[in-house]
């Protein structure tokens, strides 16, 4: 892995700054009236490189790791873009890189870092299984040389747009096996070969973010789609959540500043009683508390991230980085929807969109509350509770 | 085709500028490729893509300078040079910077050099035009338009707003006007490539320059902001005695005429 230096990394966020400045918030405004996926910025994205960041050389990515990664999706929600629809084309394929064998990289990551394969669908939730995932109950049943997949998955973003998804499924039985984590596989099911097998129900949500309902009615999948192990999917979703933490963190850090940013501006020109709102420290108050809490939330992200490109373990500083920084992005917001006063409400100035998403981060991909119970239990030895 | 660009560090002017001691305060300043030199930097990457060759990028100037550099070998230039004159100049003016850069480039065999049309913390101007004179080529300032076939030349000028077409040939200096392209902003393989080009950096010595032989021509004698905007003047009443008190305060008050 290639690490850059200060300088470098610098270019790399002006590079995206100035593709974003591309995609003003009206850009994203319109997407998010007409509920539209942003395909054309997600086509900059992918035609300039940066969703591949992660991707090694020699399967056509740039090589680069998670301190830059964190840098491309902060700066794009820093803009008033977001990331969401995106992001996950850069770490899906993690679970390929790590677990997957050399055929199966050799097949796909060129394709996946050129754009050519989307792979940015991961169904893991299910509607009776969201936080509890070893409870899963859509199955895989080996017969021949494929799997024939059942069942149902739910908030599975941006299938719809995706060509392969990361699938998670049972393929043996919870009451036969000796850990409730066993008997869980990882597979890369090719949805637009089993199209007429998928049944893909778009979900309506209070964000744009093109998240799905799938059924699965004897999918296909070939045994070479198998990833690593049968049985070990549990641990390689596990080793894949890191990154997906550190980043998510980092587009609450970007959501973060962004509402920082808005509400210095307008704190500074709204004049009320005769002087500028932020003269009252009232409101300028929550502004600098915010700024505060993003700026600490930043430096546990930049300690996860480098430790994961240390290749150290770093789920403790993953999940707090992930926690932090969702918890002050929604400060933040709230902050911002507070100097804003009622025109925070009006959609033209865009606090309420960028409102709305960042709360998404508190919830998925895991809830605060289970990051919370994890360093509970995992990170400080206190008892389980679950 | 052998293709150099002149660039500069300058500091971003849409940002707060403020002066300390006689200088302009580099501590809270922004740094970025002069806006100019984008444009032309761009339009050397186009032609070196259409005809072949070489982009090299040059400036004169401090350490600094590599990050624009580097950005420029990331929008797709070939080679970077920086001509650092930290420690041997003090004071330098356009003559000073002219004389490097013409220097430099006197056995290089440029077939074009693509220069900003001004910087915009200066805005003399200058240096494009008085290379070339030390080369003794011919140069085309605020271009909008560049063709090249052979070595003929067409070259549309901007001139205060109206256009005025000009055929030449190369060797060539030409000086980029707003409006001549869309400059690219760096993609993150070109960033990745860009770590692997070459950026030399060389100092007078090198050019077999002494401190006296680019000693500035000119002196600054004062930096000073622009004096803050006066409150205006509503004049009133009857129309024709508005007219004679603006008549009598251009006379009296602005006496400017
Ligand atoms: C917009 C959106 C996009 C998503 N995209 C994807 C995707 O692409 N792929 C995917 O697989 N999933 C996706 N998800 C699903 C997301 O990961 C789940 O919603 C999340 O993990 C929570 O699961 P749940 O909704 O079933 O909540 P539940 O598990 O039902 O939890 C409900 C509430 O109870 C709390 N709770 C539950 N158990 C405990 C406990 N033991 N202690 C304390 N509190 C507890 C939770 O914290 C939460 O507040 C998405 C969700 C949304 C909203």
């Amino acid at each position: 892995m290639a690490i850059s230096t200060k300088q470098e990394l610098e270019l790399i966020r002006e590079s995206v700054k100035a593709l974003c400045t591309k995609f003003p918030e009206a850009y994203w405004r319109e997407t998010d009236e007409k509920n539209a996926y942003p395909e054309e910025f997600i086509q900059a994205l992918t035609k300039e490189g940066w969703l591949s960041v992660l991707i090694p050389e020699e399967y056509g990515g740039a090589g680069l790791g998670m301190v830059e990664a964190c840098a491309i999706l902060e700066e794009i929600n820093r803009s008033g873009g977001n990331s969401g629809a995106g992001h996950a084309q850069m770490y899906t394929m993690g679970a390929v890189l790590r677990h997957g064998s050399e055929e199966q990289k050799r097949r796909y990551l060129p394709k996946v870092a050129s754009g050519e394969l989307r792979l940015q669908a991961f169904g893991i939730t299910e509607p009776t299984a969201g936080s509890d995932t070893t409870s899963i109950e859509t199955t895989a049943e080996l017969k021949g040389d494929r799997y024939i997949v059942n069942g149902q998955k739910i908030w599975t973003s941006r299938a719809e747009y995706s060509d392969l998804m990361l699938l998670l499924a049972r393929t043996t039985p919870k009451d036969q096996v000796n850990k409730k984590t066993d008997g869980l596989s990882l597979f890369l099911l090719d949805m637009k070969d089993q199209q007429h097998n998928i049944t893909i129900r778009p979900i309506d949500t209070m964000i744009n973010h093109a998240t799905t309902e799938v059924f699965f009615e004897n999918v296909e999948i070939p045994v070479e789609n198998l990833i690593g192990v049968e049985g070990k999917g549990f641990r390689y979703v596990l080793s894949g959540m890191n990154a997906e933490r550190i980043l998510i963190a980092s587009e609450s850090v970007g959501d973060g500043y962004y509402f920082v940013d808005k509400s210095v501006q307008y704190a500074n020109e709204r004049v009320v009683f005769n002087r500028p709102i932020g003269q009252n420290q009232g409101v300028q108050f929550p502004i600098a508390q915010s700024y505060m809490e993003i700026e600490a939330a930043r430096l546990m992200r930049d300690k996860a991230a480098e430790l994961f490109d240390a290749g150290e373990n770093c789920a403790a500083e993953a999940n707090m980085a992930k926690y932090l920084a969702s918890e002050a992005a929604w400060k933040a917001a709230n902050a911002a929807m507070s100097t804003y006063g009622g025109y925070g409400f009006a959609t033209e100035y865009n606090i309420e969109r960028k409102f709305r998403e960042a709360r998404l981060f508190i919830v998925a991909p895991i809830t605060n509350n289970l990051v919370v119970s994890y360093v509970g239990q995992h990170v400080l030895g206190l008892p389980r509770s679950f | 085709m052998n293709i150099f660009v002149l660039m500069k560090r300058t500091f971003d002017t849409e940002e707060k500028i403020s002066i300390s001691g006689g200088k302009i305060n580099e501590d809270g300043a922004e740094f970025i490729i002069n806006p100019y030199d984008e444009y032309a930097i761009e339009e050397a990457i186009q032609v070196r893509d259409a005809q072949g060759g070489e982009v090299t990028v040059i400036t004169v100037g401090s350490e600094e300078a590599e990050k624009q550099l580097r950005t420029a070998l990331a929008m797709g230039a070939d080679k970077a040079v920086l001509i650092n004159t930290e420690d041997d100049l003090e004071y330098s003016d356009q003559f000073t910077t002219a004389k490097i850069l013409a220097e430099y480039l006197k056995d290089k065999d440029a077939d074009l050099i693509i220069g900003g049309n001004v910087a915009i913390d200066g805005g003399s101007g200058q240096v494009g035009p008085r290379v070339a004179e030390l080369l003794n080529i011919p140069y085309v300032t605020t271009i909008t338009n560049l063709e090249i076939n052979g070595s003929t030349v067409t070259v549309v000028r901007d001139v205060e707003g109206d256009s005025e077409v000009i055929e030449t040939s190369l060797p060539l200096l030409v000086t980029a006007q707003q409006g001549l392209n869309e400059p690219r902003y760096p993609s993150l393989p070109g960033i990745m490539k860009a770590k692997k080009k070459p950026l030399d950096e060389l100092e007078l010595d090198d050019l077999d320059l002494e401190e006296d032989d680019v000693e500035a021509k000119t002196k600054t004698i004062e930096i000073y902001l622009p004096a803050q905007k006066q409150a205006g003047k509503v004049l009133e009443g009857e129309l024709a005695d508005q007219v004679k008190e603006l008549v009598s305060l251009l006379h009296n008050e602005a006496k400017v005429v």
